[in-house]
């Protein structure tokens, strides 16, 4: 297991936001975290990552706790993709180059270059190199900032709603070269999805958070329609479409 | 036709040609800065030509211009180029930590801070009488006491502001307003000592608070280059980390870098050489906001190359306000901090109005 998570306890104040989370992934496993909207799942993710630091519980990384390790330990093995990110007046190029940071000691080298430069061209941004990042729309800027997470050549990639300001094509062709990313790099993606039928057509396995709780976890079985109904309070039924399996709110 | 025009590819090629731009830019700004220097150098009451200059700068003459050159002119060229380098880069590297490209040494009350300490020390050891030349400049009699005071002063309102951040939890985003509040708190102190003491205390106060670059000799010189180059070399280390804090704290967390240590270090270096600066020169506003301004518009927030392009800037800016201070109505000497803030304002306005573009 690259990425194990025991019981993890968080609260804000007084408020428990996470109880008693647990799950763990494989390298090259795509896990989709899937819940209503503040169910806690963006707090799970920064938990895994550090930025939050929860009450209880176990995060191993590679069999290494997380909340022992330095943030550049925690950086070469894992990258994070925030749900809200800022523009600034970076170059696209220079965005992507920025995932090389915690590999960087004093300047980037050519091999940098070479591997942003090739990110670029995976994630169609290649015009967009010299864009400056407060001239992109929202989802170009988004295609960015999960560019500059696979820049970074993580074993572990947290993604918070990775697709929430792509268009249709752009959704599935950057779940597509995540998706090829993983399974070529042998990278565990941990993705929060707000698009179930997008979730259920990428992931291997799925984390369904209902009010602070785990509700569901496994493969594909556990997208019954009765599960996803109780944990979104959404009455809704699952068909097979070309053997592909759909949510459709009824 | 379609396929055979060369499109700019995204590729490294591209970048590293635009990186060179970068590069070729901050030469072109150190060259300006190089011969303004030469020209500052040479022009005064006693006119000597650039080239009588270098001459002297190489050790070729002697006499006259050789003790103008070394112990007036000199040192006063090197302080503006030294001061301007160091409040334009805690300028930059303050806009980046604090996130809001409003933060510059003269605007989140450390320069206030130094000119209540310098009013303090001016009314408690004594300012001294109006001299009978020059204008009708104040003298100060104790220069240290006034440069110490001013140096506390200046201090005092950085650890209040890093005090706020750290154990208040006050964001970063907030701290230009606790500096915008610590500011007005300071000049209200610096404003009621004014009023309860005597004309000749209240000359030198003011007389301090503007700024005047011939305040330096080699001594001060030598502190402030220290303090300016050393910190830096620290900014210099910390450019990726910069970088990354300019795509906001939990992306940069997420790329390895120690965001709190990062700030509380940065912040700590900006205002030492902010207090530096001011306690030895006075308060010179707009160096440190409009410098980091023009470079970003002229190529870019990157700061492996933001961060020396606006020290050079910031030097250029300097040198050429101090030189217009001396050379406009000479032989009266104008404050150079009067001078900076008339020619910086408009220049602030001109470029939120309008930026160009490097590609
Ligand atoms: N900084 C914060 N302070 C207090 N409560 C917060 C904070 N951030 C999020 N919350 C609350 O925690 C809960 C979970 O948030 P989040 O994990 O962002 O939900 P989501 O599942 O939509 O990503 C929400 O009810 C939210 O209001
Ligand atoms: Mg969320």
């Amino acid at each position: 297991m690259i990425l194990s998570v025991k019981g993890i306890e968080f609260s804000y104040s007084s408020r428990t936001i996470l109880d008693k989370v647990g799950f763990s992934v494989q390298k090259g496993e795509f896990l989709s975290i899937l819940g209503n909207n503040g169910a806690g799942k963006s707090t799970l993710l920064k938990t895994l990552n550090k930025i939050l630091l929860p009450k209880k519980g176990s995060i191993l990384l590679d069999n290494q706790e997380v909340s022992e390790l330095s943030r550049l330990a925690i950086a070469l093995k894992m990258a994070y993709v925030s749900q809200h990110y800022e523009s600034n007046r970076q170059t696209v190029f220079d965005a992507v180059l920025l995932g090389r940071k915690p590999h960087i000691k004093w300047e980037a080298t050519a091999t940098d270059l070479a591997l942003v430069q090739g990110i670029l061209i995976k994630t169609g941004l290649k015009e967009f190199a010299l864009r400056y990042l407060d001239e992109l729309s929202g989802g170009e800027l988004q295609k960015v900032v999960i560019a500059r997470a696979l820049a970074q050549e993580p074993e572990v990639l947290l993604l918070d709603e990775p697709t929430s300001n792509l268009d249709l094509r752009n959704q599935i062709d950057v779940l597509r070269s995540i998706l090829t990313a993983a399974k070529e790099k042998n990278i565990a993606v941990v993705a929060v999805m707000h698009d179930l039928n997008l979730a259920l057509r990428f992931s291997d396995k799925f984390l369904l958070l209902q009010n602070t709780r785990v509700f569901a976890a496994g493969g594909s079985e556990v997208m019954t329609a009765e599960n996803i109904s109780q944990a979104y309070g959404v009455s809704v039924s699952v068909e097979r479409v070309q053997n592909q399996m759909v949510v459709i709110p009824s | 036709m379609v396929g055979s025009e060369t499109v700019p590819d995204g590729g490294v090629n591209h970048y590293l040609r635009y990186t060179w731009k970068k590069k070729l830019i901050m030469l072109g700004l150190l060259a300006m800065t190089a011969v303004l220097a030469l020209y500052a150098i040479s022009a005064g009451s006693a006119e000597l030509t650039p080239w009588q200059v270098l001459l002297t700068l190489l050790g070729q003459t002697e006499g006259h211009s050789q003790i103008i050159i070394w112990s007036i002119r000199l040192p006063r060229v090197l302080s503006a180029l030294v001061a301007g380098t160091g409040l334009a880069v805690a300028g930059a590297v303050m806009q980046n930590i604090l996130r809001n490209p409003l933060a510059s040494p003269t605007t989140i009350g450390i320069a206030q801070g130094a000119a209540f300490g310098a009013a303090l020390a001016i009314i408690g050891w004594g300012a001294g009488s109006s001299s009978s030349t020059g204008g009708g400049a104040v003298l100060i009699i104790n220069p240290y006491i006034v440069t110490i005071s001013a140096f506390v002063g200046a201090m005092l309102s950085t650890m209040i502001i890093i005090f706020l951040a750290q154990y208040k939890g006050v964001s970063p985003e907030s701290m230009v307003l606790a500096g915008f509040a610590l500011g007005f708190f300071f000049s209200a102190g610096t404003m009621l000592l004014q009023y309860f003491t005597n004309d000749v205390n209240v000359a030198a106060i003011v007389f301090w608070t503007f700024g005047d670059i011939g305040r330096a000799s080699w001594g001060e010189l030598g502190i402030m280059s220290c303090v300016v180059f050393g910190s830096l070399l620290f900014f210099l280390f910390n450019r990726w980390n910069y970088n990354a804090l300019d795509s906001g704290a939990e992306t940069a967390k997420g790329l390895g870098v120690n965001v709190e240590k990062t700030r509380k270090w940065g912040m700590f270096f900006a205002s030492l050489i902010t207090a530096t600066v001011v306690s030895f020169l006075g308060i010179m506003a707009f160096i440190g906001l409009v410098a980091p301004h023009l470079v970003k518009r002229l190529i870019g927030g990157d700061n492996r190359f933001l961060i020396p392009a606006s020290g050079v800037v910031g030097a250029l800016l300097l040198l050429a306000a101090d030189t217009l201070a001396r050379r406009i109505i000479a032989p009266v000497v104008l404050p150079v901090g009067a001078v900076t803030s008339f020619l910086g304002a408009p220049l602030f306005l001109y470029l939120l109005v309008r930026g160009s573009k490097l590609r």
